[in-house]
């Protein structure tokens, strides 16, 4: 049955929704009648490709869709928000995405990603404009107050960096943006320059003014083929409509494979054109960064969550929160969950809502045995630790952090020695080579753990394993050495029985 | 499908050129001449070093810190597998050793008929829908090892 009126179908372009085959349903659905808008993603990935249609009453969701489905869909009505199995209803009150607060992620998944009236018809340009009324110092002031804390990981007040880069001298400032979201588990910064780019533009003109830069880089790694190319269009788009250009501009950087180019320092250098190994700290790149010059970095999350603190006040993105974090998090579920998917909250959710209640556990219907929170360098937590709240402080009080927000949730059939391996093997194939804790001690870590796994002189080892980790914790120059103790310990501390049976492992 | 240029000095020096007066220009270069040939060639290293002003060592240096950059072309066909936690906790580990197994090669290895090189990666931000790879700039998702063996077949590649 072909439709008579002409409706709009709303398709994600948004890379997870590719890999699960997104195009094949926009070909599908590319008819006489229909017109397929592309957006990002609303982030409930085990529901994707999840399409929405425009019907009188608001948006209608259906998914997962498989272009075998479409023919069905049209059929029984879907352009007119009809009945369907894979009728998911008005997106908004689809339970995860009801529970959320949404401020960084607003208009993600709703609006055409490189349409800046759509961007403008959701409130883009509104803190850039409220920026410019109240001027530069008043702007640092605002976001100071919001409480904001830099989403990268290390949580230093985002306010009190631009203060200040703002204060120091300098000919030339800069505005650099850390979109190397290089921690599995994460995907937030991906799917907002893929999804709502123009937020991030906004935010990086905004810290641009407030600070007295010129010019911004945004440093995305290269296994984000589909976020730059997005990202690109957007900046040819915001020169095209002025919102870059007079006086500030904005220039994208593509890594090369280096997990160690996250750290800002490394960042900084590679940016430069050098190798990107870490600089001892201080001077602040905030006195001395990008070639010399007070620059900030700051996460992309970081940078497009200041557009909402402006256009709605320091004191509403404060009221948000637990302790002292403030404002909201965007959570992302990912590994063996359920329900997979960018969660955005205020912080102080404990992680057991978050992995079970949210998450819906996990995804292979196994119990849950461990939860890696913050990324490669973050601890492993087991469900007896589900009390702690999603916070900066509360995890550091348990061995872990947050950092980048990433969730991964393991099954019982994950053998935690063997995690704990894995992070001094990825610590030695990344480590940029600057310091011996990190280097050297990557490659004894892995030595170690297999004599534990052997059964060589266990206790020996254990003790050994442990000392190796306090030297990398307090004589590592970054996070990256410095870190991996976190999952190494906190794989030995929580889950010591994996640790001690060689028989077994030999067996299998 | 990736078609590469062979290495011509010639064009190797206008790409160059073309990017050497950016701020920080040596990782654009690198990128333009691996999206050109396929790899950065041996030949190239001293040109750039010559155009930033820099040592060949500094520039030998800076291509081999980064994990994205060849010594030789891949073939006609790129399949990265993502090793990285919320893979692991799907069985990424195990799907590589079958992938590794089917093609015969080990990572960074390429079919012995020129077809497929396997890459690893250390996520792709597809955390959400693992076991997760990208074959040719194109992702996947939820993967198994009939879905790589799907996406290979199309692909053209077939075990003899």
């Amino acid at each position: 049955m072909e439709p008579d009126v002409t409706a709009t179908v709303y398709v994600p372009r948004d890379a997870a929704a590719l890999a699960l085959g997104a195009d094949a349903v926009a070909a599908a659905l590319a008819k006489p009648g229909i017109t397929v808008v592309r957006t990002g993603s609303r982030g409930l990935f085990w529901l994707e490709p999840m399409i929405e249609v425009a019907t009188p009453a608001g948006r209608i969701a259906y998914g997962p869709v498989t272009p075998a489905d479409v023919p069905g869909l049209l059929a029984t009505g879907m352009l007119d928000g009809g009945g369907h199995r894979l009728r998911l209803g008005r997106p908004e009150e689809i339970p995860f995405l009801a529970r959320q607060t949404r401020l960084t992620f607003a208009r993600c998944g709703i609006i055409d990603p490189l349409s800046i009236e759509n961007f403008r018809a959701h409130g883009g340009m509104q803190g850039l404009a409220r920026a410019r009324e109240i001027g530069p110092a008043a702007t640092i002031e605002e976001v100071t107050q919001s409480g904001l804390r830099g989403r990268g990981g290390a949580g230093f007040p985002t306010g009190i960096k631009w203060k200040t880069t703002a204060d120091a001298a300098g000919a030339r400032k800069y505005i650099v943006c850390n979109a190397d979201e290089g921690d599995s588990g994460t995907y937030a910064d991906r799917m907002l320059m893929e999804g709502d780019p123009f937020a991030l533009i906004e935010g990086m003109a905004i810290a641009g003014f407030a600070v007295g830069a010129s010019k911004g880089y945004v440093y995305t790694r290269s296994e984000y083929p589909h976020a730059i190319a997005t990202f690109d269009a957007a900046l040819v788009i915001a020169r095209h409509e002025g919102l870059l250009g007079d006086g500030f501009d904005i220039e994208q950087r593509v890594g090369a494979g280096a997990y160690v180019c996250g750290e800002e320092t490394s960042l900084l250098e590679s940016l430069e054109g050098k190798r990107g190994q870490v600089r001892a700290k201080p001077p602040l790149p905030a006195h001395h960064g990008l070639f010399d010059m007070p620059t900030v970095v700051n996460n992309v999350i970081s940078l497009a969550s200041v557009p909402a603190i402006m256009a709605d006040g320091a004191a509403r993105y404060k009221a948000l929160g637990f302790g002292r974090s403030r404002g909201t998090s965007p959570i992302q579920l990912a590994g063996n969950v359920k329900h997979a998917g960018l969660f955005e909250a205020g912080f102080g959710l404990t992680l057991g809502e978050i992995v079970n209640d949210i998450g819906g556990g996990t995804r292979s219907g196994r119990p849950v045995r461990a939860v890696q929170v913050g990324g490669p360098l973050g601890a492993y937590f087991p469900p007896a630790l589900f009390d702690t709240p999603f916070d900066y402080e509360a995890f550091t009080a348990r061995d872990g952090l947050i950092g980048h927000g990433g969730v991964v949730v393991f099954d019982d059939t994950v053998d935690m020695a063997r995690q704990a391996r894995f992070a001094m093997e990825f610590c030695e194939v990344e480590s940029c080579g600057k310091c011996t804790p990190c280097r050297i001690g990557s490659v004894r870590g892995q030595e170690v753990i297999d004599k534990i796994l052997a059964g060589t002189e266990v206790d020996a080892n254990l003790a050994l394993l442990t000392d190796l980790c306090h030297t990398m914790k307090f004589g590592s120059l970054c996070a990256l050495g410095g870190f991996i103790p976190y999952p190494v310990m906190s794989a030995l501390t929580h889950f010591p029985e994996d640790f001690r049976r060689p028989a077994a492992r030999a067996a299998a | 499908m990736a078609e590469f240029e062979p290495w011509s000095a010639a064009r190797g020096a206008a790409i160059i050129a073309a990017q050497a007066g950016r701020e920080g220009a040596a990782l654009p270069i690198l990128h333009a001449l691996q999206a050109e040939f396929g790899h950065v060639p041996k030949d190239a290293v001293p040109m750039i070093a010559a155009a930033l002003n820099i040592t060949r060592a500094e520039m030998h240096g800076i291509v081999t810190f980064y994990h994205d950059f060849r010594d030789h072309p891949p073939g006609r066909h790129v399949l990265r597998l993502c090793r990285a936690e919320a893979c692991q906790s799907l069985g990424a580990d195990a799907l590589a050793a079958h992938t590794c197994a089917r093609l015969g090669v080990d990572w960074h290895g390429t079919t012995r008929d020129g077809a497929v090189t396997l890459e690893p990666v250390f996520c792709l931000g597809l955390c959400a829908v693992g076991p997760a790879g990208m074959l040719d700039g194109r992702p996947l998702g939820r993967l198994d090892a009939g879905r790589v063996a799907a996406e290979l077949e199309a692909a053209q590649w077939n075990p003899t």
